[in-house]
């Protein structure tokens, strides 16, 4: 990939004009450049939070918006989804020593049936960008995969995958199970996958739907935040 | 005897071929096809709006048309089926082609067995490079092969016809892929029983 881009010196660049290189260089799936201009901004004194919101999150989100919009398709999802996981490997052990916001715990899979998980797995790294503690369960989750780990790790939120038309009325029996458990208000449940609604999310018990990652953020947070105010 | 009334066949263009060989097979000299661009499969929360769009034109230039959907859910999660109840056209059952191709009942039976295996029909084993290869990024980017079909054990080849070479072609995308080869005869499935009821 011979451009112009070669030419920069990530280096020179002032803390502004680095951030959006930055951003560019994560659409463009380049994952070198991303460890080279994190460990630039760390060194500059940036706190490993600000580099992980500002530069890494706020890139993926572009990257998120335009998938939705069109203009790009998976695997370019994918390639900017490494390149981010390569920036936050150097960011994640720092981020526990630097004191960076603690959001709560998240336990999150794709359910039986279902083998997609890209988006999964992307929502999982932009709610760990944004300070949740992330228990990931991979794919094909029945529900007691589900049920054991939100009781075993002291979850606050279960959240649930799917992509096929098959696979998401199971979400249906997980919630039911944990109503029948009386489990149910004791999690924050949000649901995802391209083919569900606000609809089906609702009509199936879960808090909410998510249409992309970044609203799984912005809706994990604004729930967290409302259950403190409930318990306090 | 009457002969059976017009019919309009609305349909994605990965069956385009497949509704072709039944109404020449069956003589349903009635039934007409119009297709939407396959790769609308990639997208499918486009595909409710492409087909109001399409049943639209068609009722403009034939108000009284009798139109067919042939599209199953395709990931719509529910929304064609709620278009095409709002628009009063039928449409096919199903979650998607790999079901129907086997027989919808069949494919949900199997589901759990097969729960490790990609699906070829005869449309993408000929494109397979346009609509898996090329569309996952692979030819750019081999190294996105384990993150897309690191879960998947086999590969099976649903076929609508019996072909050698597309066998052979098959089972060579299985290769490429690194997933075993299987090789499944469903003929046209539950495809050509919806289009009998209508011959
Ligand atoms: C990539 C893809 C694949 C890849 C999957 C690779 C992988 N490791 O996941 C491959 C090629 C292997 C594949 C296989 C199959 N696929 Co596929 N696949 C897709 C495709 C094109 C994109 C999905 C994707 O990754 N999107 C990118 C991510 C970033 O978006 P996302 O998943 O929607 O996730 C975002 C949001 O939904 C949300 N979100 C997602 N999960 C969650 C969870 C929570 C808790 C929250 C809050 C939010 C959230 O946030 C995410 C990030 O913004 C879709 C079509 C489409 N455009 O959706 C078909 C599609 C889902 N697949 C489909 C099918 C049929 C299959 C196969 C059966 C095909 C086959 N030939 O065998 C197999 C499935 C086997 C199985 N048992 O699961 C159909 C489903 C049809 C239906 N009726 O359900 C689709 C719709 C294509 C089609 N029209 O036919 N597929």
């Amino acid at each position: 990939m011979a451009d112009e881009d070669d030419d920069i010196i990530l280096s020179e660049l002032d803390d502004e004009e680095l951030v959006q290189q930055m951003h560019d260089d994560l659409y463009d799936g380049l994952k070198d450049e991303i460890e080279e201009a994190v460990g630039i901004l760390l060194e500059r004194g940036w706190t490993p939070y600000e580099v992980l919101t500002q530069a890494l999150v706020s890139g993926m989100t572009i990257v998120g918006n335009d998938f939705r919009d069109g203009i790009l398709f998976v695997p370019e999802v994918l390639l900017a989804a490494n390149a981010m996981k390569a920036g936050m490997s150097i960011l994640k052990p720092l981020l526990a020593e630097t004191g960076a916001p603690r959001m709560g715990k998240m336990v999150i899979g794709t359910v039986k049936g279902d083998i997609h998980d890209i988006g999964k797995n992307l929502v999982a790294m932009m709610m760990e960008g944004a300070g949740f503690e992330i228990v990931d369960l991979g794919i094909n989750n029945p529900v007691e995969t589900y049920l054991e780990a939100i009781e075993r790790e002291g979850a606050d939120i279960l959240g649930m995958s799917a992509l096929l038309t098959t696979t998401m009325p199971y979400m249906k029996v997980v919630i039911d199970t944990m109503k029948e458990q009386g489990l149910r208000d004791k999690y924050i449940v949000l649901v995802g996958g391209a083919p569900l609604n606000e609809e089906f999310g609702r009509a199936i018990g879960a808090d909410a739907y998510c249409r992309d990652a970044a609203v799984a953020v912005e809706t994990a947070k604004s729930l967290i935040a409302r259950r403190h105010n409930q318990t306090v | 005897m009457t002969a059976p009334a017009p019919l309009r066949l609305l349909a994605c263009g990965a069956l385009a071929r497949e509704v072709l060989a039944l109404i020449a097979a069956n003589g349903w000299s009635h039934m007409a096809l119009r297709c939407l661009p396959a790769d609308l499969h990639l997208r499918p929360e486009r595909i409710p709006a492409a087909v109001a769009r399409a049943v639209a034109e068609i009722r403009a230039e034939t108000p009284a048309a009798q139109i067919f959907v042939l599209y199953a859910d395709c990931g719509t999660g529910g929304q064609l089926q709620r278009t095409c109840a709002e628009l009063g056209v039928e449409m096919l059952d199903g979650p998607h082609c790999y079901a129907f191709f086997d027989g919808n009942a069949a494919f949900a039976d199997r589901a759990e067995g097969e729960f490790d295996a990609f699906y070829l029909t005869d449309f993408l084993t000929r494109h397979f490079d346009a609509f898996v290869w090329r569309a996952m990024g692979l030819d750019r980017h081999p190294e996105l092969r384990d993150m897309m079909f690191g879960h998947y054990r086999r590969l099976i080849y649903l076929a609508q016809t019996e072909d050698p070479a597309l066998d052979r072609q098959a089972e060579a995308a299985a290769q490429r892929l690194g997933l075993a080869y299987e090789r499944r005869f469903t003929g046209y499935g539950d495809l050509a029983a919806a289009l009998a009821a209508k011959g």
